[in-house]
């Protein structure tokens, strides 16, 4: 009986004879890493560049949290509460969530799973990048030169009448664009044409599939995103008249085209971080996922069902009865595959061999803030208690629930998962878990109150309130101070490890996947030979767990 | 319990629409909590009954199980179509007004809500009715997107600048209502407040007579200060002197106002008439033209009023 799923030509036990793709002699300098094709060096690259982002959005989250701690001014006057939650909202969402797991884990992950040397467009993957950076620069730009006051939902008139560097950032927001329908071709192409020999369709890894409807979603939504952009600028710049109510238009029509892109964009968002619990789960579970076709069929459901559900958030923007009605009844149905999922990852973890390391630790966190995200989402999906719901502080809580409890969480989790993979370097153990804690702790106080702030009467965007939610909102507060300092520990612990001696295992967790047949990390072409599959991914019967590993 | 939760979550139900919601919420919320408590349990018994105690911990090997699979497929699913009818069902029920409703136009532009009542008199900021009875609000906006929200009778509308759309409510309780804008509309969004006032069909009568009786009978600088709060010249304007979207009104009385275009104007009686009724003649330097029209929505005795409160803004 075969000891391994990957073929004897990736046998571990022969590396150090390579060098890896971080220190490969014959790719050094920064030359070698700005103009690379190596999906490894631009996966990394992306990495970087998300988590700053990451970063300024998150600055942003503090500071208009900050400024919530009293009614009334604080620090900021009411135009700039406004241009700070604009920018939070837009590059959070456009330059840190979308791009962070499919461009940065994903360009890493997804051609090693494969056991592919690369994507299946090298180039294309490189100008993605640097058309991402582009549109991040673009969209400071804007930031520095004139202020965004529009909310990252740019509705109009308000977003043609209003001044400030609006031009700019739709802009940005039309070349970010590009950067992830470049990402979203490359990885069909990918998945289609290089997997491995005997890797058939439901023999790759869950995380593909997830990632390949996230990549059918980003090629069919975003043109048009693009083109709303693009009708927006018109408007602004040369008065067309398509949105402006003052000069014909229909500004409702401008609320359907966006959330045509992006409710979708919701699951471009959710889906990559489902793919990545539905690895972390059998992988430290060390049992074979259950439900393998149900989970994998039903990321592709949500992806198709997810483009008929963008009327969901305009049941309050006087469209007719019968679209708010077919539009509620869909919502309804694309929330029935992520309830699966959330079963099937459960039962994956009976009868199995958990251990609670810390990718495992963000992976339940996961189940339960992502399921709190997914049941609120009932209260908003059912069109009179949507009524009384919709723009306030219940929404806010509920989507934060999904995306970051959810998103940001799994993205959390795949990091500290495939760390020692990308850099062959363990952290520690211990202050990852604290970090996890405090990061679980710190987003319940910031984003529980909330939904009874909203289901209260507090509108979102608001830069004052009436007293009597002043000890929610402080609350809020402090819970963010509370989960700001858990990520900054997590990003410390993570950033240190990097200063150490490179002593990760190549298999630190015992995955079956065939990133982890190859050395830490990997070497520049991936694989010693061409791996082959002989069975399924997470088969614990086939496997035999290294020795070396947690 | 059940009304310990619902008075967590939301406020008291003030018209008849709301009753019907509410039941709807609290049956999502238990869904919500029942689902909760299953998904958490098994989590957290799980983690703890199959924590990995050796190395080679044997573990089972299940592939799928077609009987659980479709009962979390299948039940869900149904629970989801109970709520969505239940649903659909309340917000028909809610969408048109009855016959013989009372009907009041309703204007939002930034940052002022004003209404007009079926006898031709507007009130800014004050939305006066009589209770149990059918008020029909058709809205329509003179700037950009604004919502129409009165969390007390659980409803909402966007208020649009190209068409009239319509809302209703029937209140049961007497009492004052806020209403605050819900759909972003800049800066003065979160201050672009008014107010349902509820009232006995005595006293609406009274109000259409005689006019509001919060106004009556104050000497013209009380009345001013009212005014100050309840016409929203609050949002853009401060009366201590911090700049806000408009000059703010401490000491400007008898100051020299210099204009965008280079004049210079006394604020005086006439300035501050003009001010409130043309805002657009006269921009003081250094801020937008952003200041609404009040003509024809505010009465004589209360631009006296407001005259006389910033008179006495030392």
């Amino acid at each position: 009986m075969a000891d391994v799923i990957a073929s004897p030509a990736v046998h571990t036990g022969d590396h150090g004879h390579h060098a890896d793709y971080l220190s490969d002699p014959q790719h050094k300098g920064i030359w070698s890493w700005m103009t690379t094709v190596d999906h490894k060096r631009l996966g990394v690259m992306y990495l970087w560049a998300v988590l700053l982002a990451f970063l300024v959005g998150g600055v942003f989250a503090l500071l208009v949290r900050l400024e919530l701690m009293n009614p009334g001014e604080d620090f900021m006057t009411a135009e700039q509460y406004n241009q700070a939650f604009t920018l939070h909202g837009a590059i959070m969402v456009f330059l840190f969530i979308i791009p962070s797991i499919p461009a940065a884990l994903g360009n890493f992950v997804m051609p090693l799973m494969l056991g592919a040397k690369d994507v299946a467009f090298p180039r294309l993957n490189l100008a993605s990048f640097w058309v991402y950076v582009a549109g991040a620069v673009m969209a400071v730009t804007s930031i520095v030169v004139g202020g965004v006051d529009t909310g990252w939902t740019f509705y109009t008139p308000y977003s043609t009448s209003t001044g400030g560097a609006v031009t700019m950032m739709t802009l940005s927001v039309f070349v970010l664009g590009f950067s992830s329908i470049f990402t979203g071709i490359n990885f069909i192409a990918t998945v289609h044409k290089l997997r491995a020999p005997g890797m058939g369709w439901f023999q790759l890894p869950l995380f593909v599939w997830g990632i390949y409807a996230t990549a059918i979603i980003q090629v069919l939504a975003t043109p048009v995103l693009g083109i709303t952009m693009v009708l927006l600028i018109m408007e602004r710049a040369f008065n067309i008249g398509i949105f402006d109510a003052q000069i014909g238009g229909d500004p409702v029509l401008f609320q359907h085209f966006f959330w045509f892109y992006s409710h979708p964009a919701v699951y471009i968002m959710i889906l990559p971080g489902m793919a990545i619990i539905s690895e972390i789960i059998p992988t430290f579970s060390r049992r074979t996922i259950f439900g393998y076709r149900l989970i994998a069929l039903s990321s592709v459901a949500i992806a198709l069902i997810g483009f008929l559900v963008w009327g969901h958030h305009m049941f309050t923007s006087g469209q007719s009865a019968l679209a708010a009605s077919i539009f509620s009844f869909l919502t309804f149905l694309v929330a029935i595959p992520s309830g699966i999922k959330i079963f099937n990852w459960i039962a994956t973890m009976y009868k199995a061999s958990i251990s609670l390391n810390t990718p495992m630790l963000y992976a339940t966190s996961f189940l339960l803030l992502f399921g709190i995200g997914g049941l609120t989402g009932i209260f908003l999906g059912a069109l009179s208690v949507d009524i009384h719901l919709h723009d306030t502080y219940f929404v806010v809580a509920h989507f934060h629930y999904v995306m970051m409890g959810g998103t940001v969480i799994a993205f959390l989790g795949g990091l500290h998962y495939w760390w020692p993979k990308m850099f062959g370097r363990m952290y520690n153990e211990t202050v990852a878990r604290i970090a996890c804690a405090l990061v679980f702790i710190g987003f319940n106080m910031t984003f529980l109150t909330q939904f009874f702030m909203g289901s209260q009467g507090m509108p979102r965007r608001y830069y004052t309130y009436l007293d009597q939610f002043q000890p929610l909102h402080q609350f809020s507060t402090f819970g963010s101070w509370v989960l700001g300092a858990g990520l900054l520990i997590a990003a410390v612990n993570l950033m240190g490890a990097l200063r150490g001696p490179k002593n990760a295992p190549d298999n630190p967790w015992g995955g079956t996947t065939l990133e982890w047949q190859t050395q830490s990390p990997p070497i520049t072409h991936n694989f010693a030979g061409q791996p082959a599959i002989e069975h399924n991914p997470y088969d614990y019967r086939y496997f035999k767990v290294p020795s070396d590993a947690v | 319990m059940n009304t310990w939760l619902r008075d967590l979550f939301l406020p008291s139900a003030a018209s008849i629409k709301a009753q019907s919601v509410d039941d709807l919420f609290m049956f999502i919320l238990w869904l919500n909590i029942i689902f909760f408590i299953l998904i958490a349990g098994l989590t957290i018994l799980f983690c703890i009954q199959y924590k990995r105690r050796s190395a080679n911990q044997k573990t089972a090997h299940i592939e799928h199980h077609t009987v659980l699979e479709l009962t979390w497929t299948v039940l869900p699913l149904i629970l989801c179509l109970i709520v969505f009818f239940w649903g659909f069902n309340t917000y028909m029920q809610a969408g048109v007004a009855p016959d013989g409703a009372m009907e009041i136009q309703v204007t939002a532009k930034k940052w002022i809500w004003s209404f007009g009542y079926p006898d031709g008199s507007v009130a800014i900021g004050k939305l006066w009715v009589p209770v149990n009875k059918p008020v029909r609000l058709i809205m329509h906006s003179e700037d950009v997107l604004h919502a129409f929200f009165v969390p007390g009778f659980r409803i909402k509308q966007d208020v649009l600048p190209n068409r009239y759309t319509e809302t209703w409510f029937h209140a049961t309780q007497v009492g004052d209502y806020v209403i605050p804008c819900t759909e972003y509309c800049g800066k003065g969004h979160s201050e672009m407040k008014a107010v349902v006032k509820v009232v006995s069909q005595q006293d609406y009568e009274k109000f259409l007579e005689e006019g509001d009786p919060d106004e009556k009978g104050l000497p013209p600088e009380k009345l001013g200060a009212t005014l100050y709060v309840n016409l929203g010249c609050s949002t853009c304007h401060s009366i201590d002197g911090t700049k806000g979207q408009g000059p703010s009104w401490k000491g400007i009385w008898s100051a020299q106002h210099k204009m965008v275009d280079g004049k210079s104007f006394l604020v005086d009686e006439n300035y501050i008439r003009t001010s409130i009724l043309q805002p657009q003649q006269m921009i003081v330097e250094g801020f937008e033209g952003i200041m609404p029209s009040y003509q024809g929505q505010i009465r004589e005795r209360q631009l006296v009023a407001l005259i006389a409160y910033i008179k006495s803004l030392k």
